[in-house]
């Protein structure tokens, strides 16, 4: 994308390097020169703290895999050697363990910013629909991590979500069989689910940079969802978006610090320091948080194969959000019905989150099933009428217009801040 | 536009059998990764066990491990394989009568695999509303019988393979 200044090398080395391997032009249009809307919020600045928290995964998985045993016998203990043993092994191991949590933490905040703002819309159906693939991916990284350590959780864990296969009609078993490698979770299945684990996140890198392609060629969506039309409406990525992706990145590393340092087990559950026992269920098994409100759904249902097919179609209908939405107006500050809609939606899944926790009885499975209905009924009903029922409130003529006029009689000092593009 | 035709037809023939055989290569290459996953050797080696049924008092279950997989084996009461019996068929969601899933003459001793038949936990024995099995992860109810009673569960305790080696032993698998 044009915009800003171009990548002319002054060094003869690199200018000669360039010739050859544009790679560094390649990144100084990409997050140099790259125009990004002047109008963002901090909302935007969770892309890049997801790409840092790739990068501590993948630091972070790869010291750890020097000191864990992948066998069945020496999992449990080889963790607790990393623990006690291995220098800074515990901060190692911490940061890893709760990274995921702040990882999931991050991408959901990630996905509700572009179902509020429509980020999902034309033309950008191939960003969204690669952020699903992402997020499937995480949960099947993390899934195989956390059983990793041969606890109790990570055994169960394991035998319920690998069972879930069964409940395909026919060849459920001999899946679920060939998953396993043995007719029980055992040493195969932790061997198969470790070599995974290290692989899937290089398979999420190399789709998150399909995802940063697809962004770089349709360009940013913004908080007024309407499109860039000039070099007004854009500021340079250096300083203005690494500067406050910078300053949300500390903020967000504060929390994960605190959890690190203060609350390393808080996410966690204390049935995972038992070595796992293929005898004994533990009385109550929840899966991590980040899984609950999909566990939820998945309980809702009074019957296994519907159980499961609920829960994927859960994720599956996310593909389809930008042609379920018929709305062409793409933010929620613009759509009145859609934005209380929204609410509704984040506290649905907050919800059903509270209630996987739970045990399925009584009231909790009757609410299960309420929430569960009206998640669905958001995407399937909802969506595609309010299209044809709102009025959308006016769009602003364009991005600078609707920061000027929200910032008009603000001090100059501000006005000066925000017009950095006399300066290009 | 004749002879274009055929040159087309045999050069189409070409296409289609080189595709072909491209398939089945790239297929017959793929399976050794698939297979490879499966059970190995050794795990297939493993899979029958003998059991002592001397030391199981009356009334008592005791867990063996079969396949890396608990297998429950009830010392049924008299008041257990009756109430077992007693349940109409009509009542059960997997039907299937106390008499097929025990053998003649050994009506006391039951020996099911200790696996929820919903995903796969261990359910506990004496527990639930049935006399038999609860299982604690989403709350199925098995019978004296190891039959589903009430819950996600969609079958009933599955009854490995097994035979009685003497009256006070059985081989499983
Ligand atoms: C997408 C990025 C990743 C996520 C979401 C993730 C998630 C997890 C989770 C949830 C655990 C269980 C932690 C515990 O309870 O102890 C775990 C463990 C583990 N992970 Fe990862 N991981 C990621 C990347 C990696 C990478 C790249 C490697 C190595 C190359 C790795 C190696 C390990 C090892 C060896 C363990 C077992 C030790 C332990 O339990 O701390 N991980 N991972
Ligand atoms: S695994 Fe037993 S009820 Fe779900």
């Amino acid at each position: 994308m044009s915009g800003h200044e171009t990548f002319q090398p002054q060094n003869k080395a690199l200018a000669w390097f360039e010739r050859r391997l544009p790679v560094f032009g390649l990144l100084h249009s990409s997050f140099v020169a790259y125009p990004t809307p002047r109008n963002l919020n901090y909302w935007w600045t969770f892309g890049g703290i997801l790409s840092v928290m790739l990068v501590v995964q993948l630091v972070t998985g790869i010291v750890l895999v020097m000191h864990f045993v992948p066998t069945s016998a020496g999992a449990f203990d080889s963790v607790e050697h990393i623990m006690r043993n291995v220098n800074y092994g515990w901060l190692l191991r911490y940061i890893h363990a709760n990274g995921a949590s702040m990882f999931f933490l991050a991408v959901y905040i990630h996905i509700f910013r572009g179902l509020y703002y429509g980020s999902y819309k034309d033309p950008r159906e191939v960003l969204w629909i690669l952020g699903v693939i992402l997020f499937l991916l995480m949960m099947a990284t993390a899934f195989m991590g956390y059983v990793l350590p041969w606890g109790q959780m990570s055994f169960w864990a394991a035998t319920v979500i690998t069972n879930l296969f069964s409940a395909i009609p026919l060849v459920g078993d001999a899946i679920v069989t060939w998953l396993w490698g043995g007719y029980s979770v055992d040493e195969p299945t932790l061997k198969r689910f470790f070599s995974l684990h290290y692989l899937l996140p290089f398979v999420i890198f190399g789709v998150v940079l399909l995802h940063v392609w697809a962004l770089h060629v349709v360009g940013q969506n913004n908080p007024d969802g309407i499109d860039v039309k000039s070099n007004k409406d854009t500021v340079p990525f250096t300083p203005h978006a690494t500067v406050k992706d910078s300053f949300g990145l500390i903020c967000f590393f504060i929390l994960f610090a605190w959890f690190v340092f203060y609350i390393p087990n808080y996410l966690g559950h204390p049935d995972n320091y038992i070595p796992a026992n293929p005898l004994q269920t533990p009385p109550h098994i929840v899966p991590e948080w980040y899984f609950l409100p999909f566990y939820a759904i998945l309980r809702a249902i009074p019957s296994k194969l519907g159980g499961v097919v609920a829960m994927f179609a859960s994720i599956a209908v996310l593909v389809f959000v930008p042609w379920l939405d018929t709305s062409k107006v793409r933010s929620a500050r613009y759509r009145p019905l859609y934005r209380q809609f929204f609410w509704i939606l984040l506290i649905v899944c907050i919800g059903l989150g509270y209630l996987g926790a739970k045990p399925p009885e009584g009231g909790y499975v009757i609410a299960a099933r309420l929430l569960t209905a009206y998640y669905f009924i958001h995407f399937l009903v909802i969506l595609p009428l309010l299209g044809y029922i709102e009025t959308p409130k006016p769009l602003p003529a364009s991005i600078s217009e609707s920061v000027l006029k929200k910032h008009a009689g603000a001090p100059a000092a501000a006005g000066a801040v925000r017009s950095p593009e006399r300066n290009g | 536009m004749a002879t274009a035709t055929a040159g087309t037809t045999r050069r189409d023939f070409l296409y289609i059998a080189t595709a072909a055989v491209g398939a089945v290569g790239t297929a017959a290459a793929v399976w050794p990764l698939i297979h490879q996953m499966n059970p190995d050797a050794s795990v297939l080696a493993l899979a029958s066990t003998e059991v002592d049924l001397t030391p199981i008092a009356e009334g008592q279950i005791v867990t063996v491990k079969w396949r890396g997989k608990p297998v429950f084996i009830s010392h049924r009461t008299k008041k257990e394989i009756e109430e077992a019996r007693a349940t109409p068929l009509a009542q059960l969601p997997d039907p299937q009568p106390d008499q097929e899933r025990v053998k003649e003459g050994h009506d006391q001793w039951l020996v099911v695999v200790g696996v929820c038949t919903h995903l796969g936990c261990v359910p506990l024995g004496h527990q639930g509303d049935y006399d038999g099995w609860f299982c604690p992860c989403h709350g199925s109810h098995y019978d004296t019988s190891g039959r589903i009673r009430q819950g996600p569960a969609p079958a009933n305790l599955e009854v490995p393979t097994y035979e009685f080696v003497s009256d006070t032993s059985i081989r499983i698998g």
